[in-house]
């Protein structure tokens, strides 16, 4: 196994910062079209972190025009140029699938409070 | 006969990578090599052409007399395995010779073959994928059955690799075509893209194609 540790450590990413699931955060994306490549941001909550080596990934919601939006990004791509942490959200779990059934102003996240 | 040349290895498992381009890959990793010719074999004295190759070292105790008097001829140690590709020109090798994983590079196709994991006795519907019978509709003792195995007076007899229940897996499993995403030599290791028979630390045998 410690091979596959070694194998897999040179693949994970250590610059992102820091985000749990609740936080409002940008994923700036390297997008690449043929021989040009462009930033595109996708701007949401996290509302799942899949930890794991090479293999994790994490889940940000919007709603975009009405309609809700997920999208899961694998959490060492080297696809990700950055992630920008917005807010920080009071969550009491880690799944936040509660949010997909709540619309408008009950599917808010309550910032997290800092004294 | 004559096959291409390859190298033993213990499969580690598997992983997922990010290749040069960014896209994650599913890799298997194989602990290979290195592996000392034991023998050169040709024609003339044994009636075919190949190499003999060595891999794991083994104690002593673990060896029995013959194979210590046949490792020593080759004056590199004791080992747990012993295996031969039939070559067309073997006689470019030496004995005593080292093969490890530098004899491929990345971007090559190779072929890997192993003992498959073995799953015991199982019935058609898993061994074959038959589709079985109806659970209700009054269908009796039958659920999981093959049904008909053949016909009557004519032709008399079951049909030779009828596919009917029995032992699965176990079995030596080559697969082709399997591209070699990295290799590693200061730790033995080779990247392979994809599955690749058999169970963790099972041996494998890596070859050209």
């Amino acid at each position: 196994m410690n091979i596959i540790k070694k194998i897999e450590g040179e693949h994970l990413r250590f610059d992102l910062p820091q985000f749990k699931s609740g936080d409002n955060v940008k994923v700036h994306l390297r997008i690449v079209e043929g021989e040009k490549e462009r930033i595109q941001v996708f701007q949401g909550n996290v509302i799942r972190i899949h930890r794991g080596t090479t293999g994790g990934t994490f889940t940000v919601r919007k709603v975009s025009d009405g309609v809700g939006v997920e999208r899961v990004f694998p959490l060492h791509s080297p696809f990700i140029d950055r992630v920008e942490l917005v807010t920080e959200g009071r969550v009491r779990r880690s799944r936040l699938y509660y949010l997909r059934d709540l619309k408008g102003k009950a599917a808010r996240i309550k910032p997290k409070n800092r004294f | 006969m004559a096959e291409k040349l390859g190298i033993l290895g213990r499969k580690v498992g598997m992983t997922r990578i990010f290749a040069s381009d960014g896209s994650a890959v599913a890799v298997t990793v194989i602990q290979a090599g290195p592996c000392p010719v034991i023998q050169v074999r040709n024609g003339e004295t044994d009636g075919y052409d190949a190499v003999q190759i060595a891999f794991e070292e083994a104690k002593e105790k673990h060896t029995t007399k013959p194979a210590r008097g046949h490792f020593a001829k080759a004056g590199k140690g004791l080992f747990r395995n012993l295996r031969e590709i039939r070559l067309e020109a073997p006689a470019e090798f030496e004995v005593g010779q080292e093969l490890t994983v530098s004899l491929f590079a990345a971007g090559e196709k190779v072929k890997v073959t192993g003992t498959s994991i073995g799953k015991g006795y199982q019935g058609v519907m898993r061994r074959w994928n038959f589709a079985g019978s109806k659970d209700t509709h009054g269908c009796e003792k039958v659920h999981r059955s093959g049904g008909s195995i053949g016909n009557n007076t004519f032709p008399g007899h079951v049909f030779k690799g009828k596919k009917m229940a029995g032992h699965w897996g176990d079995e030596r499993v080559t697969v082709k075509n399997l591209e070699i995403v990295d290799i590693r030599a200061e730790d033995n290791v080779i990247l392979v893209k994809g599955a690749v028979p058999g169970p963790k630390n099972g041996l494998v045998l890596v070859r050209k194609q």
